[in-house]
């Protein structure tokens, strides 16, 4: 009877407790740097696209939800021809993001994708790429490779030493 | 002719008005529930979510109104109205104001207290064609819950009558000038303020619907209108047992001069209406058996020692 009586209270007290509902679409509330949404492609500092078209994404990905196909301009650097990513599928797992060597592949803090159509929830190459670096400024994949794909010349990248001349003997 | 016209008006305007209060308590639940639940509620239509009664209202109208195959159909259709009509009928004996109210019943109470057993007939009506297990068990537990109560509620208001010499409302009211029912019945007003809860179905006692046990209860098969209207006649109920709470113990009408009476009576019923409220935001239901261990064991001989406590003082002071 007593406990009753005391619960009706604190229930009643409860109209001067703070609401915690957050009232959406006029408030935001925060999501962290590292939030797992939407899926972007990024761009290295020359502006140029860091995705090489490796596949792993496309392997990685628990639900198959991503497309692509590699090519090589004429300078033998690496793009994807098309990429497609069909958010109807993405869990937004990140495992892309895991998997890419170049760190191409991000995800952002955003979710409201919201579609009155299903087919416009497949992003292509022009929706997913921006012009931004993400996460990691100043990385330049073409800048570490091995490779010269008219980024750098030969023993010219970073942390690279110039290429030893064969025909001296001393070192 | 022109007292016939005043009466005329008089009728239909307490019908609009009762229905409209209940309406807006669609809304007003909604909002206080929430804002005991830290919460909003309904807030996007229209200011602080008014509109979301014509929003209903709206939504309710245009349902499917939808009679099951193996429904006994007559009957299927005439429960809700029994419920509507039953609580409408008893508003027409409540005293709003001196000037305000359909009929002076001499016998006005004991209509009351008819009218409330009558209501109960929906419930189970609506249940039993429903044919349907669910319906059937809450139709069941209704009629049980009512047999349970009914008894001390009639009691518990011999108090009040027995104080007033009438089961007049108006006399009632006036009887508790300068000293409200409430103090000297202060154990009456306790056991019909819980008959009335289970009266009218709410949490605590809302066994008869139980959305979490069974379904909706006795009306599991309902939609559409059909539905609104036990939907609205909860609401009704709700309105009738706070009117009724304010007329027999908290002087109805009376009150301070620098408002009109009809003020203090509404304000008087909003407040209870309130409480009714938060006791469905704080208390969870009861099982059947213990509300009619509660009502035979304790409430009933509690009301029975109030009966006979007010009348041994009655013939003492006399």
């Amino acid at each position: 009877m007593f406990s009753n009586l005391r619960s009706i209270w604190i229930v009643f007290l409860h109209m001067f407790h703070k609401r915690v509902t957050v009232e959406y679409p006029e408030k935001k509330s925060y999501l962290p740097p590292r939030w797992r949404g939407r899926i972007v492609l990024t761009r290295d500092p020359d502006k140029e696209e860091r995705c090489v078209g490796c596949y792993l994404c496309a392997v990685a990905c628990p639900v198959d939800c991503i497309s692509l196909q590699a090519t090589e301009d004429e300078n033998g650097r690496r793009y994807p021809e098309f990429f497609r990513i069909n958010f109807s599928r993405c869990i937004f797992c990140g495992y892309c993001e895991e998997a890419c060597p170049t760190n191409a592949i991000q995800l952002i803090p955003d979710f409201e994708m919201g579609e009155y159509n299903r087919q416009n929830l497949v992003y292509e190459k022009e929706d997913l790429l921006i012009d931004g670096q993400g996460k990691y400024p100043g990385y330049n994949f073409y800048k570490v490779a091995g490779v010269d794909a008219g980024v750098k010349g030969k023993g010219e990248g970073d942390d690279e030493n110039k290429p030893v001349d064969i025909k001296k003997l001393m070192p | 002719m022109n007292s016939t016209l005043f009466h005329i008006v008089m009728v239909i305007g307490i019908m609009l008005a009762a229905v409209l209060i209940a309406a807006g308590l669609i809304w007003l639940e909604r909002r206080m529930l929430a804002l005991w639940q830290d919460r909003y509620g309904p807030n996007r239509t229209g200011p602080f979510g008014i509109f979301q009664v014509v929003a209903d209202m709206i939504k309710i109208f245009f349902k499917e109104d939808w009679i099951p195959k193996f429904a006994d159909k007559k009957v299927f259709v005439v429960a809700p109205a029994i419920l509507m009509i039953t609580i409408l009928m008893s508003f027409a004996i409540i005293p709003f104001s001196p000037l305000i109210g359909v009929v002076n019943l001499n016998i006005g109470l004991l209509f009351f207290l008819a009218m409330s057993s009558l209501g109960a007939y929906s419930v189970v009506l609506a249940g039993w064609s429903s044919n349907n297990k669910y319906s059937l068990i809450g139709a069941i537990r209704g009629s049980s819950q009512m047999i349970s109560y009914e008894v001390f509620m009639g009691l518990s208001l011999m108090g009040v009558v027995m104080l007033t010499g009438s089961f007049d409302l108006r006399d009632i009211v006036i009887a508790q000038k300068g000293r409200w029912f409430f103090i000297p019945q202060f154990i009456g007003f306790i056991i019909f303020f819980i008959a009335g809860i289970a009266e009218t179905h709410r949490l605590p006692f809302d066994m008869p619907e139980a959305e979490s046990e069974l379904v909706a209860g006795y009306h599991s098969e309902y939609s559409g209108m059909k539905f609104g209207m036990f939907f609205v006649g909860e609401y009704l109920g709700i309105t009738l047992i706070s009117a009724m709470i304010t007329t027999l113990f908290f002087g109805g009408w009376l009150g301070p001069g620098f408002l009109p009476p009809i003020f203090w009576f509404l304000i008087k019923m909003v407040g209870f209406i309130l409480v009714f409220i938060l006791l469905r935001a704080s208390l969870p239901r009861l099982r059947s058996d213990q509300l009619m261990a509660l009502g035979w064991k304790i409430l009933l001989p509690l009301a029975l020692i109030n009966v006979l406590i007010t009348g041994a003082l009655i013939l003492y002071f006399k």
